[in-house]
């Protein structure tokens, strides 16, 4: 799309294209380390406690 | 009457066992997703824990074997902005929005332990942001994440790319600095430039 400028333009804007796109590789690596760490926690023992008495009928609701 | 019709009997112990099992695989990831909307570990674990709770109450709606990934997370995102909209009248973020979402890092009772990322996400509308995280970190492809947030897939796809391009900018300017004074200033000038380059492509 960008088609109209010169031709040596073209080629440095190729070469930051990929710097752009590396750098891009690397954030996306940073989110998903980010992501991941709370993923791999220990899940708190309250979240299965509260799924548990969800289990018992409390009466007919 | 088929098994998958709404109107079914919600008391059904195998098929609510196999709802549970597959529920308590994905607590793990609606907390993961619950830390990056609220920015706030107690909070997220609140949120996770209302999203967990609404989905094993609606457990009669879900149609096993679809994606209960995506069903969670649009339950968790429904949760945090219903409860965002009473607090906070606002819906539509914008980059006023991601200005004061600067300021609330500067609050001295926010978390301390924020790296960089983590404090340059937050300078991003929560739009963007979250659609960031939901394809680039949380695994949904283009089209899960439009469902998740009830948008249009153009719609996510072009947010993902401003999120990429303004997360860029900010990590590269280090307007994330929380000391900095007119980092409000300079996150407003980085929002701009990453919109004017999306809109030149």
């Amino acid at each position: 799309m960008i088609e109209h400028v010169p031709m040596e333009d073209h080629r440095k804007g190729t070469a930051a294209l990929d710097e752009a796109r590396l750098r891009q590789q690397a954030i996306g690596v940073k989110l998903r380390q980010m992501f991941d760490e709370v993923v791999n926690e220990a899940v708190p023992d309250e979240f299965l406690d509260i799924l548990r008495k969800a289990d018992r009928p409390a009466g007919d609701k | 009457m088929t098994e998958t019709q709404v109107g079914r009997s919600p008391f059904d112990p195998p098929r609510d066992k196999a709802f549970k099992q597959e529920l308590v695989t994905l607590i793990p990831h609606l907390r993961a997703f619950a830390r990056t909307l609220t920015g706030d570990a107690t909070a997220a674990d609140d949120l996770a824990q209302d999203a967990m709770m609404k989905a094993w109450d609606a457990r009669a709606s879900f149609q096993l074997s679809t994606n209960m990934k995506a069903w969670t997370f649009m339950i968790l995102r429904n949760q945090f902005y219903s409860e965002k909209r009473r607090s906070w009248r606002q819906s539509q973020l914008d980059q006023e929005a991601a200005e004061r979402t600067l300021v609330a890092v500067d609050n001295p009772e926010a978390p301390v332990a924020l790296d960089e990322l983590r404090l340059s996400l937050r300078m991003l509308p929560a739009e963007q942001r979250e659609a960031l995280i939901l394809v680039g970190a949380g695994g949904f492809a283009y089209e899960e994440a439009a469902e998740i947030c009830g948008c249009a897939v153009g719609t996510v796809k072009s947010r993902v790319s401003r999120a990429r391009r303004a997360l860029q900018a900010i990590l590269e300017a280090g307007a994330y600095d929380r000391d900095g004074g007119s980092a409000g200033d300079a996150m407003g000038s980085i929002l701009a430039d990453a919109e004017r380059l999306s809109s030149l492509r």
